[in-house]
């Protein structure tokens, strides 16, 4: 029983390191797309432009635009003279936001009355307007503060400090959960090509006439999987430490052991598709129809508290989810065991029940 | 001579700047109101050459002159006189039948009342008419090729080019293709018939061989096969054992082939040269050597240089005892039901060790089925499959350790080279390290694998894949061989290769079991079963089967006559 499953575990090693298509989906991809995603999906914010149709003449309104000017976040800076000059500017996307200051601004500010600032932003970038938005009230209520000191003592400040993240680094925040993900998906297309590969080739009845067993077979596709997507990971951990210089605070033998339990779950749900199809076209589909909504439904892209009850329920169910939360967990702060564990258990139980479905329907295949 | 449809002069193609050569430098015509065939094994350039024809290729060197239009500047011509039915013809599997033939007359802008006419006729033509509402992809192996012909003919071609047409299709099918193609013919149009099988070659009245991108004979077949006549032998009323008397016989100087047919051994010489003695071949005191009328794939053996000489390296003292009464493999009433349809009916017959059983059959009639529940591929409904006295259901592992299969498609590893083929193979079989080193050595002696052990399996040449994929087999030893389909598409001399090394086997003990399409390749079976219907109607030598299919019309009819026969008698009792 052990030689046979090591030939079928070494052969499987075999031919994905040979496979030049295997061996760049496989092991240079991964770490490749780390790189890529880790600089492009960043929810900050720089180098965008703004206008400003100022109509007033006073001091205080020259003031007020200087600060944006000073700001890194404005590369460049449209003046307006015109109401309608605004909506062409948002509408030809030529700026993101509008500021729009009243002709009776510094008059009134000097009257010790409020003056108001308008903002118009665009909506269509919605994620992007709304920090840059951000960044304007922050600008004004720091005008603001200084305008009310030359005539009052100063008002309570408020001081923010980010832990784990000081500098709230987007790398730092983006890493974490780009790494569950793409460990997953270098667990799904080892496995999940696979058998259907072989079906295609008809080296699969060759399997099923030998001694072999579904067991065996299982556990012979299952193995190699498991070894090749955790090199893969060990791959974009370094680069993720070494290179993007993203730090890592808990332990790395927790991290292995939840990630091997992680990667059964996601080898077993691969297996299952793959023995599903009967090519490796049908074998990709199923794998896109699965991989779309686990991956979105992960909390990778939005919160998991702002899903509704019933869909929260459901999200336990994704082993992405879990890992998405303890790789946050590990690099970030150093989360004990027991929360490491609370997550590895549910996704132990899905392995056990993708595997022995997988299984399940090997046999049945071949009645 | 009738009018000239296709010119070649010179044409090379190759596929990428260091692929594979498919043409070099091929000048041929093809003419009209005459089925030509194109002949060759698999890889020769046939597709190429067709597709070249039809448009669909660019010729690297050389021109091509079809139908009197250039192929590359007037394609909209192209189209309109040639119809073109590639090997799995384009239909839509989803589709019924008859919305196969509404959508590819839309697509050649055949309307009204001619369209209504046109599909008509094509489904009196091809006898589908009882089946226009059935998808196409419910249809047989054979009504599908017949829906793509009818689907080709949508509008009237002058040249229609038929890429393989006989394949996967059983043999009562491919004698109504041929006798629809030879209507086409008699309406004038020109056909250009291509195929690996050279007993159909020998059928089309000019014939093209085709072998690696080469062409080695233009003409008549009977002309070809005349080169050979006076030459050809059968070795008849052989005592013993017949394996044996052919390998004698290939070791006879003054021989350049020799296959088995039936009871006797089929011999062609080298030119001048007299047969040898039945006593020189030891082939019993009944044997007499008769002289027999010249086949085309004689000639073309004898073109080739003849087959391989001498006993394959398996040849050798017989491993098992002497025991040749003992039942290898059994089929005890194997039924097999999938929802309300039974594709093996309650089929029995018990295979002795050391003999080469063959299961042949229309498509879809239950050959594959059967097949499949004996090597442990599907279970059964009910009955039982046992190999080497062990049933399949109770001890799978152990009786499936016992047997060796190989597939059509030489299930090898591509991208693993043929030493890490072998020891993987040999670990999936359970050896232990000393008996693996062993059997792995072993093979690549007997193979001559040694210059290829680095070489990746997928870039072999066919012959030395054939010769890795049934080391891989055999490599455990096994009692009993499962061969499926194993030479479709292989030219007659890898095929003599591959049989000098099973009739090795066999003469060690080995049992065959084998299912072919091939009519001649069961001529090399001692004993076959005949599957229809999901039952085995009759069972027996080849040579009791085409004598029960004798009549008083064909008194030597060929085993695919009596396969035709037999079926058709079969349906009349059914009838009756």
């Amino acid at each position: 029983m052990w030689g046979r499953l090591k030939a079928l575990i070494v052969k499987e090693l075999l031919a994905s390191a040979r496979d030049p298509q295997t061996r760049w989906v496989v092991l240079f991809s991964p770490p490749f797309l780390l790189l890529i995603y880790a600089f492009a999906i960043t929810q900050e914010v720089k180098n965008v432009s703004i206008a400003v149709y100022n109509q007033d003449v006073g001091i205080e309104a020259r003031e007020l635009i200087s600060r944006f000017e000073g700001s890194p976040t404005f590369e460049n800076i449209v003046y307006l003279d015109s109401t309608q000059a605004i909506s062409r500017a948002i509408d030809s996307k030529q700026a993101i936001m509008a500021i729009q200051i009243g002709a009776d601004f510094s008059r009134l500010l000097a009257a010790g009355k409020p003056a108001d600032v308008q903002l118009v932003l665009d909506g269509r970038r919605s994620n992007a307007a709304q920090i840059v938005q951000g960044y304007a009230v922050q600008i004004v209520a720091n005008f603001n503060a200084e305008l009310a000191r030359e005539k009052l003592p100063p008002p309570t400040a408020v001081i923010a400090r980010a832990w784990f993240n000081p500098n709230f680094e987007p790398l730092w925040f983006a890493v974490p959960a780009l790494f569950a993900v793409l460990t997953a998906v270098v667990g799904f297309m080892v496995s999940a090509l696979t058998v259907a590969r072989e079906r295609e080739l008809g080296t699969f009845e060759q399997l099923l006439v030998s001694p072999l067993q579904p067991v065996e077979i299982m556990v012979g596709k299952t193995v190699p999987a498991l070894i090749i997507a955790l090199a893969s990971a060990t791959a974009m951990l370094a680069l993720g430490w070494l290179v993007l210089g993203v730090p890592f605070r808990g332990s790395l033998i927790l991290l292995y052991g939840s990630m091997t339990v992680f990667l059964t779950s996601i080898i077993g749900i691969g297996l299952f598709i793959s023995s599903l199809a009967s090519n490796q076209q049908q074998a990709v589909i199923g794998l896109f129809i699965y991989m779309m909504p686990a991956v979105l439904l992960s909390g990778y892209a939005t919160p998991i508290e702002n899903m509704p009850d019933w869909l929260q329920w459901l999200t336990e169910t994704n082993p992405i989810t879990h890992f998405i939360f303890i790789c946050k967990g590990v690099f970030m702060k150093d989360i004990p065991a027991s929360v490491i564990f609370a997550h590895t258990w549910p996704m132990a139980l899905i392995a056990a029940f993708t595997l022995s479905a997988g299984a399940w329907l090997f046999r049945r295949r071949l009645a | 001579m009738s009018e000239e449809l296709v010119r070649i002069d010179a044409v090379s193609k190759r596929f990428g700047k260091n692929g594979p050569i498919a043409l070099t430098r091929l000048s041929a015509s093809f003419f009209g109101g005459h089925v030509t065939g194109l002949a060759g094994p698999d890889g020769a350039g046939k597709t190429t050459l067709l597709r070249l024809i039809a448009g669909l290729l660019k010729a690297d060197e050389g021109a091509l002159d079809v139908c009197g239009h250039d192929t590359l500047r007037a394609q909209g011509d192209i189209k309109r006189d040639v119809a073109y039915m590639p090997q799995r013809f384009g239909l839509y599997e989803d589709l019924t039948v008859i919305e196969n033939l509404h959508l590819y007359a839309d697509l050649r802008s055949v309307t009204g009342g001619a369209r209504t006419d046109t599909i008509e006729r094509l489904l009196r033509f091809t006898a589908l008419e009882p089946f226009t509402a059935r998808l196409a992809g419910a249809l047989s192996g054979g009504m599908k090729q017949k829906l793509g012909l009818a689907c080709a003919l949508i509008k009237k071609p002058r040249l229609l080019l038929l890429d393989e047409p006989s394949v996967g299709v059983d043999p009562i099918s491919r004698r109504e293709l041929w006798r629809m193609v030879y209507e086409l013919v008699d309406q004038g149009i020109g056909v250009i018939w291509s195929t690996a099988y050279l007993d159909e070659a020998e059928r089309c009245k000019t014939v093209l061989l085709l072998s690696e991108g080469k062409l080695i004979y233009q003409g008549a077949p009977e002309t070809l096969t005349q080169s050979v006549a006076e030459r050809t032998f059968l070795v008849a009323d052989i005592t013993g054992d017949k394996r044996a008397v052919l390998t004698r016989a290939l070791d006879a100087p003054q021989v350049l082939d020799g296959v088995i047919q039936g009871d006797a051994v089929r011999l062609v010489l080298k030119e001048g040269e007299k047969a040898p003695n039945a006593d020189v071949l030891q082939a019993g005191p009944a044997a007499n050597v008769i002289s027999t009328p010249p086949r085309f794939e004689d000639a073309f053996m004898a073109r080739v240089g003849g087959g391989a000489k001498g006993a394959s390296p398996f040849a050798g003292a017989p491993k098992h005892g002497a025991d040749n009464d003992e039942i290898v493999v059994e089929a005890d009433a194997l039924t097999k039901r999938f929802g309300d349809f039974t594709a093996a009916d309650r089929i029995s017959f018990a295979v002795r060790r050391g003999e080469i059983f063959g299961l042949i059959g229309p498509n879809g009639a239950g050959k594959s089925t059967t097949f499949k529940m004996l090597c442990g591929l599907l279970k059964p409904s009910a009955g039982a499959a046992r190999v080497a006295g062990l049933d399949l259901a109770k001890a799978p592992g152990k009786a499936r350790a016992r047997l060796g299969y190989m597939a059509q498609k030489f299930s090898l590893y591509g991208d693993l080279s043929v030493r890490q083929n072998l020891n993987f193979f040999a670990g999936v079989y359970g050896l232990s390290n000393a008996a693996r080193k062993g059997a792995i050595a072993r093979m690549i002696e007997t193979f001559d694998l040694e210059s290829y052990l680095n070489t990746n399996a997928g870039s072999l040449p066919l012959g030395y894949k054939q010769r890795l994929a049934l080391a891989c087999a055999v490599m455990h030893d096994p009692d009993v061989l499962f061969l499926d389909e194993p030479t479709s598409g292989v030219d007659p001399r890898t095929r003599r290769e591959f049989w000098g090394h099973i009739n090795a086997m066999v003469s060690r003990g080995v049992t065959i079991m084998v299912t072919t399409h091939f009519l001649d390749e069961a001529e090399y079976c001692d004993r076959m079963a005949l599957i229809y219907r999901g039952r085995a109607i009759t069972s027996g030598a080849p040579d009791a089967l085409k004598r029960r299919a004798a009549s008083s019309k064909n008194q030597n009819p060929t085993l695919e006559d009596a396969f035709i026969a037999l079926v058709e008698d079969f349906d009349r009792k059914e009838a009756a």
